[in-house]
C-alpha cells in the first residue's frame, strides 16, 4: 500500500514477476492484482493496491485500497522518497493500525538528483519497523525487501491519534532523518513552467495530442502497408488457398473461408480464416500498437495530470473534472480500461456522465482502425467530419447531462508528479502487454462474431431482420437494410461491425453516418459488462437510453444533413 | 490572522505564501492536509488557469493542481 504514484505497481512487477500496467500519473491502479512471491520455504500472495493518500477513502479506488487493508497479514508499504514527509501519514495511519509493516523508500535515486538525503537507518531505528531503500524500475533493493519481509513487525507504541497528533510525529521525525539542499532550477522545471503556463501551455497541449495523432496513424499506416499486408498476401493467402480446395463446396468452406467460387478478399470474405484473421492482426493491429506506444509515453513521462489540469475548466463543465480526460485517453484505445478508470473520479454523478460519454462518443482504437480502412480511402475530411460529430456530442451532451444529472461534481484536486524521462524498456513492455491484452481479447469474439453472422445468414435469420428493417434503415438513415448486421455485430465487436459494411458499397456520407452510429448506440459487450459492475443495474438503463436516443437522433440529423430529405 | 492575509487564487504567479487558515469544514481540512496543505506550511503560486480555472501550486518541492472554489478557501499571507 502507499500514495498514488509512488511506484507500488512496478514494486508489484519486481516482487512477483507479474505484469500490470504502471504509469506516472497518480490513479493508474484503479483495482487489485495478486500476484505469487516465492519465499525460501513458503509462497506468499502478494497484493497491489490502488494508492490513496490516507485511510478515510474519497473515492472507490481508494475504496478498494482500504478494504484490502483487512485481509493483509504483512503491509508493504511503499513510499514516493523524494516526498516523505507528506506520505508517511499513511505510513502512521497503517502503523497504528498494529499490522505486521516493511516500508519500502522507493524513487531512492532520485533523492540523490534533487538534493535530498534521508538516513534511512535511523527512520528504520526510530519507527522500529524494517525500512528498504529501492529503485523499484530498476530493481535495486528489491532483493532486501524480499529478505526484510520476514522482519516484518508491528510497533506497538503507535497509538491512534488526531490528524494534527499525526503531523506533529511526522515533524519530529523528518527533522531528525532527513535535510534537504537547496537546488537549482533545472531543465525539468522550466518544461513544468512552460507545459503549465495557460499561454504557451494550452498551444503545446493541440501541439502534443496532434503530433502524437499523426504519429499513430503514421505508423500504423506503415505497418499495415510494409510488414502486416504483405505477410498475409505473400504467405498466408497461398495457405488459404490450398485450404479453399481441399475443403471444397461445403458449410465448412463457408464459415472458415467464405462463400465457395468466389475470389478470397481478406476484408469481404467473412471467414474465419480469412477476415476473423485479417481483421484484428492486419487491420487492427498496426493502429494497436502504434496507440498503446504513444499513449505510453504520454503516460510515462508525466504529461497526462497536466493535461487533466489545462482542460479541467472544460470538462467541469461537463459535470466532471480534468481527471475525466484521463478516461477518454484510456478508452480512446479501449473502452474497457476507459470504464474502469472512472473509478477515480469522486461521485456518483461523475462516474456516470464519464462512463456514458465515454461509451457514446468515444470510438475505440479497434474501431477507428477500421474507421480509416473504409473510411480513409475517401478522404481526410469525412475521418475529420466523424470525429467532429463525436467531439460535439461529447461536450453538448456533457452541458446537458451535468444540468440534469443529480449530484455534486467536485473539484479538481490532483498531484503533478515530476516529469521523468520514460525508459524504452518500459515502454515496449507496457506496449506489449496491452497487445497481448488486446489479441487474448479480440480474436475468440472475432471467430464468435465471423461464426454467428455466417450461422444468422445460413439459418435465414438475417435477411428476415435485414428486410423488415429496411423502410425504416432506409427512411430514417439512409442506409440499406443490410447494414443492420453491423448494428447486430456492433455487439460483440465494433470492428468487425465495421468490417462488414465493406461488401455492401455505401456512399462516404453513408458509411459516416453508419460508423457514427455505431459508435454511439452501444457499448461492445466486453465493455458493457464492465459498466454494469461499476454504474449498477439502475444506472446502466438510464445510461443505454440515452445511448439508443442519441444514437437515432444523431443518425437521423446527419441523414438530413448530408442525404437530404427521405 | 492577520491583517496581510489574502485568498491562495489572489497571489500573483511565481510568489510564495505561508498558509494562515484554512476556511472550510473538517472534511475539506482533512484533504487538504494529507496533501500536505497546512497552516504554517510555505505555498508557492505555479500557475493559474484562465476563466476561473484550477491552479497549480507547489508545496514541498511537488506539484498539485486544486480547484479555484478550493483555493479560495486557503487564506495565506505573501511573504516578501
Amino acid at each position: 500500500m502507499g500514495n498514488p504514484n509512488v511506484g507500488k505497481s512496478v514494486v508489484f512487477s519486481r516482487l512477483t514477476g507479474a505484469n500490470v500496467i504502471a504509469s506516472n500519473y497518480p490513479g493508474t491502479t484503479v483495482d487489485f492484482s495478486k500476484g505469487r512471491l516465492r519465499l525460501k520455504d513458503e509462497t506468499v500472495e502478494i497484493v497491489d493496491a490502488p494508492g490513496t493518500y490516507s485511510l478515510e477513502a474519497s473515492n472507490k479506488a481508494e475504496e478498494v485500497a482500504t478494504k484490502m487493508l483487512d485481509t493483509a497479514d504483512v503491509v508493504i508499504n511503499v513510499i514516493d522518497a523524494t516526498n516523505l514527509e507528506r506520505n508517511l501519514y499513511l505510513t502512521l495511519e497503517l502503523l497504528e493500525q498494529q499490522i505486521p509493516m516493511v516500508i519500502v523508500l522507493n524513487l531512492w535515486d532520485e533523492t540523490k538528483h534533487i538534493g535530498i538525503h534521508i538516513d534511512h537507518e535511523k527512520l528504520q531505528s526510530l519507527l522500529n519497523i524494517p525500512v528498504i531503500p529501492t529503485v523499484a524500475l530498476t530493481g535495486e533493493g528489491i532483493k532486501q525487501l524480499v529478505n526484510s519481509l520476514k522482519n516484518a513487525t508491528v510497533n506497538p507504541e503507535i497509538k491512534p491519534t488526531s490528524h494534527e497528533g499525526r503531523w506533529i510525529e511526522i515533524g519530529t521525525l523528518i527533522k531528525k532523518v532527513e535535510k534537504v539542499e537547496r537546488k537549482k532550477h533545472t531543465f525539468r522545471d522550466h518544461l513544468a513552467d512552460l507545459t503549465m503556463n495557460p499561454i504557451t501551455g494550452i498551444p503545446f497541449s493541440i501541439l502534443v495530442i496532434l503530433a502524437a495523432f499523426w504519429m499513430v496513424r503514421l505508423i500504423g499506416e506503415n505497418l499495415i502497408n510494409y510488414i502486416f499486408n504483405p505477410l498475409f498476401e505473400q504467405y498466408y493467402r497461398p495457405l488459404v488457398s490450398s485450404l479453399s480446395q481441399i475443403l471444397g463446396d461445403s458449410i465448412w468452406h463457408t464459415i472458415l473461408i467464405g462463400e465457395y467460387g468466389q475470389e478470397i478478399i481478406f476484408e469481404e470474405s467473412l471467414g474465419m480464416l480469412t477476415t476473423g484473421l485479417y481483421v484484428p492482426i492486419a487491420m487492427v493491429l498496426p493502429y494497436i500498437i502504434a496507440f498503446y506506444f504513444m499513449l505510453s509515453v504520454l503516460e510515462d513521462t508525466g504529461y497526462m495530470p497536466r493535461l487533466a489540469t489545462l482542460v479541467d475548466n472544460i470538462f467541469h463543465k461537463l459535470g466532471m473534472h480534468g481527471h475525466g480526460i484521463i478516461s477518454v485517453f484510456l478508452g480512446l484505445g479501449c473502452n474497457v480500461p476507459g470504464a474502469l478508470s472512472t473509478r477515480s473520479l469522486e461521485t456518483r454523478k461523475q462516474r456516470f456522465i464519464s462512463a456514458t460519454l465515454l461509451s457514446i462518443a468515444v470510438p475505440c482504437m479497434a474501431q477507428t482502425a477500421m474507421v480509416f480502412g473504409v473510411l480513409g480511402q475517401f478522404g481526410v475530411i469525412y475521418l475529420a467530419l466523424v470525429f467532429f460529430v463525436l467531439v460535439t456530442l461529447y461536450i453538448l451532451l456533457g452541458i446537458i447531462m451535468n444540468h440534469f444529472v443529480k449530484g455534486s461534481s467536485p473539484e479538481i484536486f490532483l498531484e503533478v508528479p515530476p516529469y521523468r524521462r520514460p525508459s524504452l524498456s518500459a515502454l515496449l513492455k507496457k506496449t506489449w502487454m496491452r497487445i497481448r491484452w488486446f489479441l487474448k481479447e479480440a480474436i475468440p469474439f472475432l471467430f464468435f462474431g465471423v461464426l454467428l453472422i455466417n450461422i444468422l445468414y445460413h439459418v435465414g435469420i438475417m435477411q428476415v431482420i435485414s428486410q423488415t428493417l429496411t423502410p425504416f434503415m432506409n427512411t430514417l438513415f439512409g442506409l440499406p437494410g443490410e447494414a443492420t448486421t453491423a448494428l447486430v455485430v456492433g455487439f460483440l465487436r465494433k470492428d468487425l461491425a465495421v468490417g462488414t459494411l465493406i461488401p455492401l458499397q455505401l456512399s462516404a456520407f453513408q458509411l459516416v453516418i453508419a460508423v457514427t452510429m455505431l459508435t454511439i448506440y452501444f457499448p461492445c459487450v466486453a465493455t458493457f459488462a464492465v459498466l454494469l459492475r461499476e454504474l449498477g443495474v439502475k444506472d446502466l438503463i438510464k445510461s443505454t437510453m440515452i445511448m439508443i436516443a442519441t444514437a437515432g437522433s444523431v443518425g437521423f440529423i446527419l441523414r438530413l444533413v448530408l442525404l437530404g430529405l427521405p | 490572522m492577520t491583517a496581510d492575509s489574502i485568498e491562495l487564487d489572489k497571489i500573483p504567479p511565481k510568489s510564495s505564501a505561508k498558509i494562515q487558515q484554512i476556511k472550510g469544514g473538517h472534511g475539506l481540512i482533512q484533504k487538504l492536509q494529507v496533501m500536505g496543505i497546512r497552516t504554517g506550511q510555505i505555498i508557492t503560486l505555479s500557475s493559474k488557469q484562465p476563466f476561473r480555472g484550477p491552479i497549480t501550486i507547489k508545496i514541498n518541492d511537488r506539484e498539485l493542481t486544486l480547484g479555484r472554489g478550493m483555493a479560495k478557501k486557503i487564506m495565506v499571507e505573501v511573504i516578501r
